[in-house]
């Protein structure tokens, strides 16, 4: 019997909690089947399940927090049947009447698993298979309260891989009634009841949460970051106004833009340099990277006062745990820096070319080409790739590039682009955007978050010359992208203007020399010489 | 620099008459009782002495008839100023006014201009009972090839009338009964005015009140009222119902937040109901409550003088809309 332990999602993770499973006991689990929802201090994570097999049983709870390494849940062999356990003994909850009628017109009525809480220590023992008609059915008295921070919706990603069997979802009248009125596609929902029933408090959860309130006090609360759903309603109407947000936010002073940390790779997804060369080139294809280079810079300084006081602390919680990351990196990683100011023209050429001809959805950006360059490169200086452990350097199983993406809330995290030296520049493109909006959905699979073999900052779009930056442990090098900007150049022996971008690179001294570094860096500029190969 | 006189609505627009006939002799006006009788509302009292039979033209009692000869005037090169008694009569012209003027132009490939202003009375508050208390400025407004006005100040009833002549499309220009006696002061040298531009005639930032005409007045009142209470509201007087000048009132409510128009019109498919949709499409995000609308009861205009005034928008109803729409926060 194996068992599924709480991840380390980084090198600096030291506990979780998981918010959602997303398996039941009997579920058929294969490697890489996404078995929970797990929420660290940086952000949320769809922590993968590399043990095929059987899942048995349950052990945390949903909401609970535990160290990495804790035992989440057992994997059975494949097909084992999970040995059945008596249900844990739940307070009953006392609904009203009416409450407690529907909750008896269930079918199926067997006892459902209680909502859940913050810290319940107790292990939860879920009952497979067995239904006692006629039993009545517990349910909670009320909805679940709202909570300030939205949780997720439930939408189940495409994973590529087949979905583990189960029963189909069954759920009573009463809450096909509910998903009905409520308009959540009861197909789409997971129920969290024996065999995946889906109750009530499924239904409720995955609602959209309606809060009455004029739409410029949305727009208030969106840019202050405060969760409507957490403000008192003064108006008579019952609705939030302006003033009500405005209540809610407290130091009226000059929100902090650009606060990255000097030395840090903090950096967005890059938008395009130039802006009147590129201008053609942008289409819906640059939108979402676009938008979160757009969000990011606006973020606010850690501890942002405007923020409900939860997000404040989540963005302490996530300003120490970059924090200790970087104070680790400093520490131990003896940096040198080097630095080659590359000419992009045949490169910009090339990709307007490309672009002129190609659909709105391929049409490239100049960090893809940098990208792509910088992966590519890997192939030649491999010993930039990979991770330092054990006092040696560990060659990484592939060039899975690092993207350092700012996040709304402050803060920075770098998933990898699996295998990115493969990708063709238009796919490489869709997985950035990709990944950048499922950075900002919190829906990064843990994969992303430890494969990475270097990662790559690029601060272009902040109108930074040259990034020199901190390596992000245990990788061995950082590779950074000024911003694309035209500037005079030798040419020929005389004075030209070219489009030139800075890249540098930080590496670590233990791993490699100068020499490795700088002949990385020619290798990138060589490989930006011919677009066409890239 | 020359002075100014006290003066009244009706005699500036007939100083805006009298300048129009003396500048260009293509201009006649032409309608029923403009001549001897001086005008239903004494407007062009005096004219038909100062310009002869040839410039101010009392035509038959037949609105169709003297709207479609003044339309034949006007393609033939004149610029006759119709004046139709009031917008009541005007319906018996409305087949000349939509389907003849606002249409020729566009139906002869611009082979046919009609630079055709006609001048209307419009609203209620005399006692003249349903058939002769309509306002229906927002009907004309819904009508492509119109240009459609209504000035509310001395200013604008002093400067409107020349650039509508000198447009090439029929202008129609909407003059509220209850203002010919307002009065003021007018410099001797008016200065020009557009027939492009709303324009704020209150500064404020609690709400925008978007008013026209006859309403104008009431909305300047109701903002005193709640100014006493701390409740600044910028008034907007939108001078030109077509084409709408959807910047001012956007822009101002994208300050203000909050919106109440006020129109003399039913609000069932009025002007409100038009300016409201604007903001929904333009402003949603700056919108903190719902736009309220203060505009006559539902109901053909009622004869009797009290139940008139109630049937009407008037001040205290201006003001309970803008505490409804500040929700109980003043401010």
């Amino acid at each position: 019997m194996a068992e599924f332990r709480m991840p380390a999602l980084g090198a600096d993770m030291d506990e979780g909690t998981v918010t959602e499973w997303l398996v039941h006991p009997g579920d058929e689990v294969t490697r890489g089947t996404i078995a929970a929802i797990v929420e660290t201090d940086k952000s949320t994570i769809e922590a993968e399940c590399f043990t095929p097999g059987t899942v048995g049983t349950l052990l945390i709870q949903e909401g609970t927090k535990v160290p990495v390494g804790t035992p989440l849940a057992t994997i059975l062999e494949p097909g084992a049947v999970p040995e059945t356990a008596p249900v844990a003994a739940m307070p009953p909850r006392t609904g009203r009447g009416s409450e407690a009628r529907e909750g008896a017109e269930r079918e199926g009525g067997a006892p459902e698993t209680v909502p859940r809480g913050p810290g319940v220590p107790e292990p939860v023992k879920v009952e497979p298979g067995r239904t006692e008609p006629g039993e009545p059915a517990v349910e909670p008295a009320r909805p679940e309260p709202v909570r300030v921070r939205p949780r997720p919706k439930r939408v189940r990603p495409a994973s590529g891989k087949p979905a583990p069997a189960r029963p189909a979802a069954v759920s009573s009248p009463l809450v096909r009634r509910l998903a009905r009125e409520r308009g959540v596609p009861l197909a789409r929902l997971h129920g969290t009841g024996p065999d995946g029933t889906i109750t009530r408090g499924d239904v409720e959860r995955a609602s959209p949460g309606r809060v009455r309130a004029s739409p410029y006090a949305r727009r208030l609360a969106a840019e202050a970051r405060v969760d409507l759903a957490a403000l008192p309603v003064s108006a008579p109407d019952g609705a939030l106004h302006a003033a009500d947000v405005r209540a809610a936010t407290t130091t009226p002073g000059p929100r902090a833009q650009r606060t990255t940390p000097p030395a840090a790779p903090a950096s967005t997804e890059s938008a395009p340099g130039p802006a009147s060369a590129e201008a053609p080139a942008l289409g819906a294809a640059t939108a979402a990277p676009t938008r979160a280079a757009q969000e990011a810079p606006t973020a606010a300084a850690p501890g942002n006062p405007r923020a409900a006081p939860a997000e404040a602390d989540k963005d302490a919680a996530m300003r120490r745990a970059i924090g200790r990351a970087m104070a680790r990196s400093k520490r131990e990683i003896p940096h040198y820096y080097l630095s080659a100011t590359i000419d992009l023209t045949r490169a910009l050429a090339w990709m307007r070319e490309h672009n002129r001809r190609a659909a709105v959805s391929d049409r490239l950006v100049p960090s893809a080409l940098l990208l792509k360059a910088a992966a590519l490169a890997l192939r030649t200086e491999p010993a930039l790739n990979g991770t330092w452990a054990d006092d040696r350097f560990v060659p990484g199983d592939g060039i899975h590039l690092g993207v350092a993406i700012a996040l709304r809330h402050g803060g920075l995290i770098a998933p990898a682009l699996r295998h990115a030296d493969a990708l063709a520049l238009p796919d490489l493109m869709h997985g950035l955007r990709d990944l950048v909006e499922r950075t900002r959905r919190g829906r990064l699979r843990g994969s992303e978050l430890t494969d990475g073999t270097i990662t790559v900052t690029n601060l272009g779009d902040q109108g930074v010359d040259a990034v020199y930056g901190v390596i992000y442990p245990p990788q061995v090098a950082l590779v950074g992208f000024g911003r694309v900007a035209e500037r005079p150049w030798a040419v020929d022996g005389m004075l030209g203007v070219r489009p030139l971008v800075t890249a540098t690179l930080s590496a670590d001294h233990r791993a490699t020399d100068g020499y490795t570094g700088g002949r990385y860096l020619q290798a990138v500029a060589r490989l930006l010489q011919r677009p066409e190969d890239l | 620099m020359s002075g100014t006189t006290k003066t009244t609505y009706r005699e500036a627009m007939r100083a805006a008459l009298r300048d129009a006939l003396t500048r260009d002799e293509r201009v006649f006006l032409m309608g029923e009782d403009v001549g001897r009788y001086g005008g239903c509302y004494a407007v062009s009292l005096g004219l038909l002495e100062e310009f002869g039979p040839e410039r101010i033209r009392d035509t038959p009692l037949s609105e169709s008839a003297f709207v479609g000869a003044g339309i034949g005037a006007a393609v033939a090169g004149l610029r006759p100023i119709v004046e139709i008694m009031t917008v009541n009569f005007s319906l018996l012209a409305l087949d000349q006014i939509m389907n003849n003027a606002a249409t020729l132009p566009h139906m002869s490939g611009g082979q046919l201009r009609v630079p055709l202003v006609i001048r209307m009375t419009t609203g209620a508050g005399r006692q003249l009972a349903a058939q002769h208390s309509h306002s229906l400025e927002g009907w004309y407004a819904h009508i492509p090839g119109l240009r459609v006005l209504a000035p509310a100040t001395l200013e604008d009833a002093r400067g409107m009338l020349a650039p509508a002549l000198e447009c090439p499309d029929p202008v129609l220009i909407f003059e509220h009964g209850a203002l010919y006696g307002v009065a003021g002061e007018l410099p001797d040298e008016p200065e020009p005015v557009d027939i492009a531009h709303a324009a704020i005639r209150r500064a404020g930032s609690d709400v925008t009140l978007v008013a026209y005409g006859g309403t104008l007045g009431k909305a300047l009142s109701a903002a005193d009222e709640l100014a006493v209470s701390g409740v600044e509201a910028e008034v907007v007087d939108l001078r030109v119902l077509r084409p709408l000048d959807d910047a001012a009132v956007v822009g101002s409510v994208r300050r203000t937040h909050r919106a109440v128009i006020v129109d003399e019109g039913w609000r069932s498919g009025s002007l409100s109901a038009e300016i409201t949709t604007r903001l929904v499409e333009q402003a949603f995000y700056d919108l903190d409550a719902p736009v309220a609308r203060v505009c006559s009861a539902e109901v053909p205009v009622p004869y009797a003088r009290h139940l008139e005034e109630a049937a009407l928008p008037q001040v205290p109803d201006v003001v309970a809309a803008v505490r409804t729409v500040l929700g109980g926060e003043d401010g």
